[in-house]
């Protein structure tokens, strides 16, 4: 089914937006997160894997995967939309931005959870 | 009085797009040595050259004092009103006059405005209301009652003269010409905001792909209009409202009574 049918534009960049917003705060607890050890020991294995163990870190990593996936392959699709203007286009690009999303949340849900283990 | 206002034979030299798009021929620039006093605009210019040197020159205009909006054109590349630009104001010893950017060329400086107009025409620029108001039945008269700071809402949108300018400088036009411009965006504000207006779906007709998500906010539209107007202002207006930021709590007029007696 057509996203535009489901969702107005400006639902749609509501989501853009406040997605985009959320994104920079749990980006910014995900720094401060590495810069609490040296950076170096924080790119260490055992350090990540640990980490990956860590319910809070794993729900930080998780909103971070889908926050900047709406808001990135949104901000895709608003850029190719530019580029030409007539519907077999527009109906393209809208399949592949979303199904792209789709597809590398599912694929970094995956990892998140092989490396927790769960 | 100075000694410049007594100069009668100052010169400027005018380099003007020249394009037949009827015969397919190819564009170049003619230039031209026009005579000019302090006062002289670049229409009164356009038109020496036109009277006395080369008829053919095709320019549109009518007004000649900035209100019919219709002799726009990029004058040393910025989209401006021939008739609103002194030549002594633009400090330069050659002028450019091209075609407005963003529209179809017809001939040399007259571009084709029917996109533009489609636009406007397409976000119902008039007052839509339920009941006929002005010329009621009974032989009353009736009137709208707008506060000083309800008309303060929409004033300055009003004052469009639908001359292109912003349309010519908006950069999400140069490459989607779905989208409905800045002019057409800034009246769908003058006329949501104006409490006569009663219109529920107004602000469907822009919500779409090509509408007013688009805007980059480059406020190019904002920095030529020559008569005031600030679209971008508007266009950020409606995205608030649009997004709920800002709630819509327009009171709608009340309606009068006028006795004419
Ligand atoms: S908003 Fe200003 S620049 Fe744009 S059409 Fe109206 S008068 Fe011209
Ligand atoms: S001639 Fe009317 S606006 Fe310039």
């Amino acid at each position: 089914m057509e996203i535009q049918r489901v969702l107005k534009e400006s639902q749609i960049m509501k989501i853009h937006y406040i997605t985009g917003i959320a994104a920079i705060f749990v980006v910014a607890i995900h720094i401060m997160m590495r810069l609490v050890v040296p950076f170096e020991s924080s790119l260490n294995y055992d350090y990540i894997i640990a980490n990956y163990k860590n319910i809070f870190y794993v729900l930080i990593l998780e909103s971070i995967l889908v926050l900047i996936s709406v808001h990135g392959f949104n901000g895709i699709r608003v850029i190719l939309l530019e580029l030409r203007q007539n519907t077999a286009w527009e109906k393209v690009i809208t399949v592949i931005t979303i199904s792209s999303m789709i597809a590398l949340i599912a694929y970094g849900t995956r990892t998140i959870i092989l490396a927790n283990g769960l | 009085m100075s000694n410049n206002d007594n100069k009668i034979e100052d010169k400027i030299k005018l380099k003007v797009y020249r394009e037949n798009r009827g015969q397919n021929s190819k564009s170049y620039y003619d230039s031209f040595e026009v005579p000019y006093k302090r006062w002289t605009t670049v229409l009164d210019a356009l038109l020496y050259v036109k009277g006395y040197i080369d008829p053919s020159l095709a320019i549109r205009y009518s007004c000649r004092m900035a209100s019919c909006g219709s002799c726009g054109m990029k004058i040393n590349g910025i989209p401006r009103l021939a008739c609103y630009t002194k030549i002594s104001e633009l400090e330069t010893s050659t002028i450019e006059c091209e075609p407005l950017g963003n529209f179809p060329i017809i001939r040399d400086l007259v571009t084709d405005f029917s996109l533009f107009y489609k636009h406007h025409k397409n976000i119902q620029p008039y007052i839509q209301s339920t009941e006929s108001v002005e010329t009621a039945a009974e032989e009353k008269t009736y009137s709208y009652n707008q506060s000083p700071q309800d008309v303060d809402k929409y004033l300055q949108f009003s004052y469009c003269i639908k001359c292109g300018l912003c349309y010519s400088a908006c950069p999400t036009v140069g490459t989607d010409l779905r989208f409905p411009g800045p002019q057409a965006l800034a009246q769908l504000y003058r006329y949501f905001a104006d409490t006569r207006d009663e219109s529920k779906n107004r602000l469907n007709i822009v919500d779409d792909r090509h509408g007013i998500w688009r805007c980059h906010f480059a406020g190019s539209c904002s920095k030529v209009c020559p008569k005031g107007v600030d679209p971008a202002l508007g266009i950020q207006l409606l995205r608030s409202y649009m997004l709920g930021v800002s709630k819509n709590n327009k009171k709608q007029a009340e309606k009068i009574e006028v006795n004419l007696d």
